[in-house]
């Protein structure tokens, strides 16, 4: 039998991602029992944090505000918020932040067998593919993990 | 590694992260267009030089040269210049520094761009120290180096040398042969910790490298150069005497203070820069939980000025009980002010200082100071300091700091803060 002896419930601190404030979590609402624990325990409830969702390191992540239309077949539109982690190493499709010739783009990052191609997603026929080639001063700047779009 | 050449084999062993020309290479990884053109940032109120890339360096500008005096040196290079954006280089600081504390957790955080690591035990060192350079490089784009040494002392050296002869910038100093042969061609001058009078000192002395420094007698630079030049000596011998500090102490002193865009002889305005500085300083001691007693105020005119018209103004007190109150800390530093402040003088730069600090846990109350009055200003500044974290600098303030503008910084060629303004988001077209 489970028998309770008194409930409580604890309160944790946890610390914010991004500042060094104090946030109030409720993690631990089982009570105290004397006889078998609550096989719910082990099932805390912790908010949840967007932030740690779409921030998986820190560190190594930037936000960058989107500009233009090259991208909207991929789903980024003028003004959308990139997530961009720079610790990744791009894979063939991934949307890539790239410096070509000394400026920043967004766009579709193709590798067929080390020929590389960044590519844009559109109806518009103004962006041709861009052909990586040994004359272009070409880098990779980050991966772009997330898109954050306001539907408002 | 580890043969018997090794000066102690079991024993310590440190490696030095250093970022490669730190501001510059922060205004870099948000501008491709500055990749291998030169960089220049400038100190406040865009006055000298303070951080050059490689090809500023080879254009032979030196560090700490006022900007206007090479104007032209800037204009036939397109040289590009930026204003010190310490929001920005403290963020990518934090980034690096969080990087290396995962790779290894015994980290001390020597400076913004500096820090010590213990490597004590590692099989590897160059496998390890070149992992690390790798994954900070990829991750925040900020180049470093790393220098891996018995002591911190070596480890600086063999830092120098990754950063100026190393391919990959990273250098493992460990061989007794090949640390003698280092020392022998490196400049005391550039120890760490000698300084400009402790190097002409030793050079009149005929001594000019580390090696001839460590050749000499312990008691001798003892008496010249105090306990720390025995130290350093003792290090450079393999000695281990300063060990990795994970717990840096609180700071002793905090002070802020500023050169005026234009110069001031208004009073009013002078307060008001004078309550700035204080705030600063009163946020910094809250964000360290330190509490400080002692407080001076500075007021300087131009020293290049007029002949005659050169004043120097400079008053302290101790006050009555240790304070991190923004309001208490701006009326006794307004109080030194009105009592420096002396009419017809063209100011041309003011500062707080505080001092005698200690833990905010340790402060014992004031008998006259009302306690209830103590814990609702702290309520209230503890609010106001997340406001200003999370929105900005001064987005809530007092009245005191004035909401004029006209002592503040010229930062003309300010980048944005790009990692840590919403509204300054690095923008990428697609």
């Amino acid at each position: 039998m489970n028998v309770k002896t008194k409930k409580e419930k604890l309160i944790f601190y946890s610390i914010d991602n991004n500042n060094d404030n104090l946030k109030k979590i409720h993690i631990y609402e089982g009570g105290i029992s004397a006889g078998f624990p609550s096989p719910a325990e082990d099932y805390l409830d912790i908010d949840l944090n967007l932030h740690k969702y779409l921030v998986k390191h820190p560190a190594s992540t930037f936000f960058i505000i989107a500009k233009g239309h090259s991208m909207e077949k991929a789903g980024i539109g003028d003004e959308d918020l990139l997530v961009v982690d720079k610790s990744l190493e791009p894979k063939n499709n991934d949307i890539v932040i790239a410096a070509v010739n000394g400026e920043f783009t967004v766009k579709r990052y193709l590798n067929n067998n080390g020929k590389i191609f960044l590519k844009a997603e559109t109806e518009l026929n103004d962006y041709p593919d861009i052909n990586i080639t040994e004359s272009i001063d070409f880098e990779i700047w980050g991966v772009v993990t997330h898109t954050i779009h306001n539907h408002r | 590694m580890g043969s018997s050449n090794s000066y102690h084999t079991q024993s310590q062993m440190i490696a030095l992260a250093d970022c490669n020309n730190f501001y510059a290479s922060c205004e870099r990884v948000f501008n491709p267009k500055l990749k291998n053109k030169p960089v220049i940032v400038l100190s406040n109120n865009d006055g000298c030089i303070i951080a050059r890339s490689n090809e500023a360096k080879a254009l032979r500008i030196k560090m700490g040269e006022p900007a206007f005096k090479i104007k032209n040196i800037i204009e036939q290079n397109n040289i590009y210049v930026f204003s010190t954006n310490f929001a920005l280089y403290g963020d990518m600081s934090n980034r690096v520094m969080s990087i290396l504390g995962d790779i290894v957790p015994s980290l001390e955080i020597y400076s913004i761009d500096e820090a010590f690591m213990d490597f004590t035990g590692i099989s590897n060192y160059l496998e390890l120290a070149s992992r690390i350079k790798e994954r900070v490089t990829k991750s925040t784009g900020i180049p470093i180096s790393i220098g891996v040494a018995k002591t911190k002392t070596l480890a600086k050296i063999a830092n120098h040398i990754a950063k100026k002869y190393s391919t990959n910038n990273v250098f493992v100093m460990t061989k007794n042969k090949e640390i003698l042969k280092i020392l022998k061609k490196f400049p005391v001058s550039k120890l760490w910790g000698v300084g400009n009078s402790h190097s002409r000192m030793l050079n009149s002395y005929g001594v000019k490298t580390a090696y001839d420094f460590i050749t000499l007698d312990e008691s001798w630079v003892q008496k010249k150069m105090t306990i720390m030049g025995l130290k350093m000596l003792r290090e450079l011998k393999g000695d281990t005497c300063f060990s990795i500090d994970l717990y840096p102490q609180r700071k002793k002193s905090i002070c802020t203070s500023r050169t005026f865009a234009t110069d001031i002889n208004d009073i009013a305005l002078l307060e008001e820069s004078i309550a700035n500085h204080a705030t600063r300083c009163a946020e910094k001691l809250r964000k360290e939980k330190s509490c400080a007693k002692y407080i001076g105020v500075i007021l300087n005119t131009n020293p290049f000025g007029k002949l005659g018209n050169y004043y120097n103004g400079f008053k302290s007190i101790m006050l009555e009980t240790s304070t991190n109150d923004s309001i208490e800390i701006i009326k006794a530093s307004n109080k030194l002010l009105k009592s420096i402040y002396k009419k017809g003088y063209n100011y041309k730069r003011s500062g707080v200082i505080l001092g005698d600090i200690i833990p905010e846990n340790q402060v014992q109350l004031n008998l006259f100071n009302n306690s209830k009055n103590y814990s609702r200003r702290k309520a209230l500044f503890k609010r106001v300091d997340f406001i200003n974290q999370t929105m900005g600098q001064d987005k809530v303030k007092l009245l005191a700091q004035g909401i004029s503008k006209r002592w503040k910084l010229k930062q003309e060629n300010l980048s944005p803060c790009y990692t840590t303004r919403w509204n300054e988001l690095l923008k990428v077209y697609c």
